[in-house]
């Protein structure tokens, strides 16, 4: 019954939604390293950067690559803004109240987006090339799964380096380690923070693009879900580690769909139990997950 | 006479009872049903969100897996009241012999209350792994948990009827059974609050550390809160269930978990009236603002309106509405002097 395309099939779709995965819980480990929040609003974006791309693309009818740059600008400039207006005040008070803040803000965006657009979901099409369909060996892909690991990877290359090499970066790790000790040594705090939700909430809106290109549909919901999970993935990576976080997605995406392709069809609508199972699993067993530094859970 | 400040406290509180059903009496007689709907729309609530108070706002362990709970005491108190001649129709399982037999349909309190003692037995075995975490690891937990019951909900079609909902549950919930379990949860966690356990959870809150070296077991606490709290929001759960008349899984989700916290924080987390003065302020506008949303087609006002409200609040009143306020100020006595 499950054959070798079957099972290259189901791990070529686990890659491309862990890509996805990685991709948003690399901009959340990096917010969360640094203020210690759970940032929910971060699925908020991938909406955001959703429908940007929807409304530029599909509605303006503009160019593809037009559209891309505009949901990356879009994503960002909201991620300096939330940061701006929502979590500056808070920060250095009690954890909890920017967790709040952060349901509260992705509240705030949903709702905004429910009011612009409509409750219902909208087809999302891509461009044409995008959805061509290839056959290799019997294992189906469409360019678009192509186009989703190979951005991640390059993504993921371009924030390693950019964490490792660069001056920011490594005022980035060091603020992360500790932010009195960081701005000791003149680090501006403030300034690395807005650079983390910056570039974080930009790759979080290209992936609401990459979202609605895989499945094929967009709503102002279809956010919410995905932050969520990007936390279990940062969880099972292990929580501060920026390849750890990269790992976990990869993870998570791999289960989610290895667990609904190989358990019996009655299982598929447990798909998110089985992800939130595998969280509490990996909090009580293993909390430092598989990268992380050891930190009192 | 007595000043008022120097009754004791229970001589207060059934003043106040008696001032609350004589309120509810006069508007019971006199207002039309919507705003009655409305009026018990807030008692369940405000039992919803005082029961959330206990473990967020006093043992200050951030919990959002509530609708969770919610959902566990709306489902059994359904399945156990669930009239018996509607039960095939709606493929509905009978009771086994141990729940009264097939031929049995229970009366609404017993079921009220065993819905609840099944939601705070929920809690237990969910505590045990996940009141181990802190901050927001336990925040993420508990909201998997509550994923975790709503895709039950959705899943055990035999029980439940998955994703279709069960309907035509009778309508027993009224003003009275609202009012009067609002009463007992305050009551409950009222006197749990002064007593050595409620002093405690709010060491527990402050420092767990501290805590702990005053010789007092944290899990035992933190566990003790999250049950009593499991244990009234399963009561809201169905009174809500027999309010609505009917369940279906996704309304026991984020927004609800959500709603009962922005309730609970707009009123003001860890104060004793706080959670009723949320929800009641959230529901009130929610009814307002309903036929503006409607009539202008601008699907969301009302929730960007309580999300800026929980924003606002978190900036500007971190303690809420209610927090370091007294309601009764008025009746005090004025202090002479400085300070």
């Amino acid at each position: 019954m499950f054959t070798a395309t079957y099972v290259a099939q189901q791990l070529l779709n686990g890659i491309v939604l862990g890509s996805m995965y990685a991709l948003l819980a690399l901009g959340m480990t990096v917010v969360y390293g640094i203020l210690r929040l759970i940032n929910f609003a971060h699925g908020a974006l991938v909406t955001v950067g959703a429908f940007t791309f929807f409304g530029i693309f599909v509605v303006l009818g503009w160019p593809f690559a037009l559209a891309l740059v505009a949901a990356l600008v879009v994503g960002g400039v909201m991620g300096f803004l939330l940061d701006l207006v929502g979590y500056r005040k808070l920060r250095g008070g009690p954890e909890v109240s920017l967790l709040i803040t952060s349901l509260g803000i992705y509240i705030l965006l949903e709702n905004f987006i429910k009011l612009l657009a409509t409750p219902q979901p909208y087809a999302f099409r891509p461009p044409a090339f995008l959805v061509q369909l290839h056959n290799v060996g019997g294992v189906a892909f469409r360019t678009v799964d192509v186009f989703i690991v190979a951005v991640s990877v390059l993504i993921m290359v371009a924030f390693a380096l950019f964490v490792k090499r660069t001056k920011l970066g490594i005022a980035m790790r060091a603020t992360a380690e500790s932010v009195e000790a960081a701005q000791l040594v003149g680090i501006g705090v403030n300034q690395v923070v807005a650079v983390a939700f910056v570039l974080g909430s930009a790759v979080a809106a290209i992936t609401g693009f990459m979202w609605g290109a895989k499945y094929g549909q967009i709503s102002y919901d279809m956010g919410f879900m995905a932050g969520v999970k990007a936390f279990v993935a940062i969880v099972i990576g292990g929580i501060g580690s920026i390849p750890g976080a990269m790992i976990g997605g990869f993870i998570l995406g791999l289960v989610e769909t290895l667990a609904v392709g190989f358990l019996p069809p009655g299982f598929a609508e447990y798909r998110d139990a089985i992800v939130f199972t595998l969280l509490i699993l990996v909090l009580l067993l293993r909390p430092t997950g598989i990268m992380g530094r050891k930190e009192a859970v | 006479m007595r000043r008022w400040t120097s009754l004791p406290g229970g001589v207060k509180f059934l003043l106040g009872i008696a001032a609350l059903f004589l309120v509810l009496f006069i508007a019971n007689s006199t207002l039309n049903r919507y705003v009655l709907h409305v009026i018990t729309l807030i008692g369940i609530y405000s039992v919803a969100t005082t029961s959330l108070n206990l473990t967020n706002g006093y043992t200050g362990l951030f919990s959002l897996g509530h609708a969770g709970f919610m959902a566990v005491g709306a489902y059994v108190a359904t399945l156990l009241t669930f009239p018996v001649r509607l039960r095939i129709a709606y493929n509905l399982p009978l009771l086994p012999s141990f729940l009264g037999g097939p031929e049995y349909q229970w009366p609404f309190l017993p079921a009220l209350i065993v819905g609840g003692i099944v939601a705070a037995i929920a809690a237990l075995f969910v505590g045990a792994p996940v009141l181990r975490l802190r901050g927001h690891y336990l925040s993420v937990a508990s909201l998997g948990f509550m994923v975790i019951i709503t895709t039950l909900a959705k899943g055990l079609k035999d029980l439940t009827r998955g994703a279709a909902g069960i309907q035509a549950i009778p309508r027993y919930t009224n003003i009275w059974w609202v009012y009067a379990w609002l009463v007992v949860t305050i009551y409950v966690i009222w006197r749990l609050l002064n007593s050595s356990y409620g002093r405690a959870m709010l060491a527990i809150r402050e420092s767990e550390t501290a805590a702990q070296s005053q010789g007092i077991h944290p899990m035992r606490y933190k566990l003790l809160s999250f049950v009593i709290g499991a244990f009234f929001a399963g009561i809201a759960g169905g009174l809500y269930a027999h309010f609505a008349r009917s369940i279906r899984p996704y309304e026991f989700s984020f927004y609800m978990t959500f709603h009962i916290v922005i309730m609970l924080i707009i009123g003001g987390a860890g104060t004793l009236l706080g959670p009723t003065v949320g929800a009641a302020i959230v529901i009130a506008l929610k009814y307002v603002l309903k036929p503006v949303e409607e009539g202008l087609g601008i699907y969301g006002l009302v929730e960007i309106i309580y999300a800026l409200m929980l924003i606002g609040v978190m900036l500007w009143r971190p303690e809420g509405i209610a927090g370091g306020v007294n309601p009764l100020k008025f009746l005090m006595p004025k202090r002479k002097g400085g300070s």
